[in-house]
């Protein structure tokens, strides 16, 4: 043992040996994903772009309780809210600042009525810090747009809770 | 008049026409070594490397090349301007006119001066200028402590090159380098008493270019960027290049002393131009290069002045002297 270690040495036999690996692994299949064409896999949980979702008859959920509004950790969302013409309480505006959020889903496990959620959607990169600035009428669009995936996803992790 | 079109003029024409014939195709190279690391390190950490870029990623290279151009040039306020250009321009500037004596095949040389292997050494030598100058004008004290450390380390891993390339001359007995590529027909230095030679030699080309695992000068970790830190735009692009330029010509040197420059493995493939023997054998080093540093993680400065000065330099001494006493007692001493 004491002789053969300085001997390993000095003929660089552990560097070989991580030469030989490296060279091996060479010719291995490759583990990237190809992203805009290929993408992983999302859990049901995932917390991306945030919406405001509908009733199936088009009535917006949202109450204007404003307990999202009072957990965000990061104060990203403001709410202010009046009676409609119909007496029911709904909000007039609902923004959220998404530079400020952190993505931490306090704001969805908070309402009481599931109409703001956090959707599937991470791709939203957008050339100006105003474009981030997210509105009523954006998050609404949103939960008309991913709808389908946002319920899906609900319904798969609903036995979870 | 026609005395000087004919005697000046047209040989001066001729010299620059083989001048851009060797620093055109030397340029693509490089471009194309930083893609084929980029695409040798990817498949060895089992990811894919450029591809989207035209076909297999190929236009990468240009696609860098021309953001930096577009880049700004950011001189420091504190730096001292002349010599804060001056840096880069004279390691690319070294890099390059170091191929004026390297021979691409019998009789294609540049310049086939006698002392070839002697201003080889002299280039690389004077390169650690370009790195500590950077290092001190920057005025800054990551540049200032990577090109002290890359000071250190050139001109301690010199001395173990400059011994092997003795034992090398003393096989061939000149230090033309198209000489020592024809001593070498009836074997490559590689393959003979000279092997651990080659080894060294090559490790110390490794330290010499600044590569892993010896590249302390730049030391990302710790040092944020070495010497290059404050260089942006085209002054770091001439870094760059000559960072690379300066491994192709390492690996020639190491073709040309050890693995027979342009003259091909056996007899039977004679027929292959040598220049395409000798391209292969460069690729061939530059590939090691690269798989060297897929593989080893950075060493430690003290470790890196251990192998220097305390393993390579008396092993490089007594081969020498092994070499020399070999040659006599065989009497295979070159006339």
């Amino acid at each position: 043992m004491s002789f053969i270690h300085p001997i390993k040495r000095l003929f660089l036999f552990e560097i070989a040996r991580g030469l030989a690996l490296t060279f091996f692994y060479m010719f291995k299949r490759k583990v990237t994903l190809n992203y805009p064409y290929e993408k992983g896999s999302l859990s049901p949980r995932f917390r991306g772009e945030h919406a405001l979702r509908r009733y199936p008859n088009g009535e917006e959920r949202c109450i204007a309780c404003k307990l999202c509004e009072a957990i965000c950790p990061a104060q990203a969302i403001t709410i202010e809210a009046e009676p409609r013409e119909d007496g029911s309480r709904r909000t007039t505006r609902y923004d959220i600042d998404m530079v400020k959020c952190i993505y931490c889903g306090l704001c969805q496990e908070a309402c009481p009525v599931d109409a703001i959620v956090e959707g599937p959607n991470f791709e939203f990169a957008t050339e100006t810090h105003e474009e981030l600035l997210f509105t009523k009428e954006r998050l609404l669009a949103n939960g008309d747009r991913w709808e389908s995936e946002i319920a899906a996803n609900l319904a798969a992790d609903a036995k979870y809770r | 008049m026609s005395n000087f079109i004919t005697d000046y003029f047209l040989p001066w024409l001729w010299i620059v026409a083989k001048i851009v014939a060797i620093i055109v195709p030397l340029l693509i190279a490089v471009a194309y070594l930083t893609y084929a690391e980029r695409k040798v390190m990817a498949a060895m950490q089992l990811r894919k490397g450029p591809n989207v870029t035209g076909p297999f990623g190929l236009l990468q290279p240009m696609a860098d090349g021309i953001k930096l151009l577009g880049k700004e040039t950011i001189i420091p306020t504190g730096s001292s301007k002349g010599l804060f250009i001056m840096a880069p321009m004279l390691t690319f500037f070294l890099a390059l006119s170091a191929w004026a004596v390297i021979p691409f095949q019998a009789g294609m040389v540049l310049a086939d001066i006698n002392v070839g292997i002697l201003y080889l050494f002299a280039i690389s030598s004077l390169s650690v200028y370009g790195v500590i100058i950077a290092g001190w004008a920057s005025n800054s004290k990551y540049a200032f402590l990577g090109g002290l450390r890359s000071a250190a380390q050139m001109v301690s891993y010199e001395v173990s090159i400059g011994l092997v390339i003795v034992t090398v001359l003393l096989c061939t007995g000149s230090l033309n380098l198209s000489a020592i590529v024809e001593a070498q027909r009836d074997g490559w230095f590689a393959f003979g008493i000279l092997f651990p030679m080659f080894i060294v030699f090559f490790i110390s080309a490794l330290a010499e270019t600044n590569r892993h695992p010896f590249d302390l000068p730049e030391g990302e970790s710790e040092l944020v960027g070495g010497f290059n830190t404050e260089y942006s735009s085209m002054t770091f692009a001439l870094f760059f290049l000559g960072e690379y330029a300066n491994m192709i010509l390492l690996s020639a040197m190491t073709s040309i002393l050890f693995l027979g420059g342009w003259l091909s493995p056996i007899p039977a493939l004679d027929f292959i131009p040598g220049i395409i023997w000798f391209f292969a054998k460069i690729a061939l080093c530059l590939f090691v290069f690269l798989w060297v540093r897929a593989t080893l993680p950075r060493y430690r400065y003290d470790q890196l002045m251990r192998i220097g000065w305390r393993f390579f330099l008396p092993l490089s001494l007594l081969w020498v002297v092994l070499t020399a006493g070999y040659l006599i007692y065989f009497d295979r001493l070159p006339h």
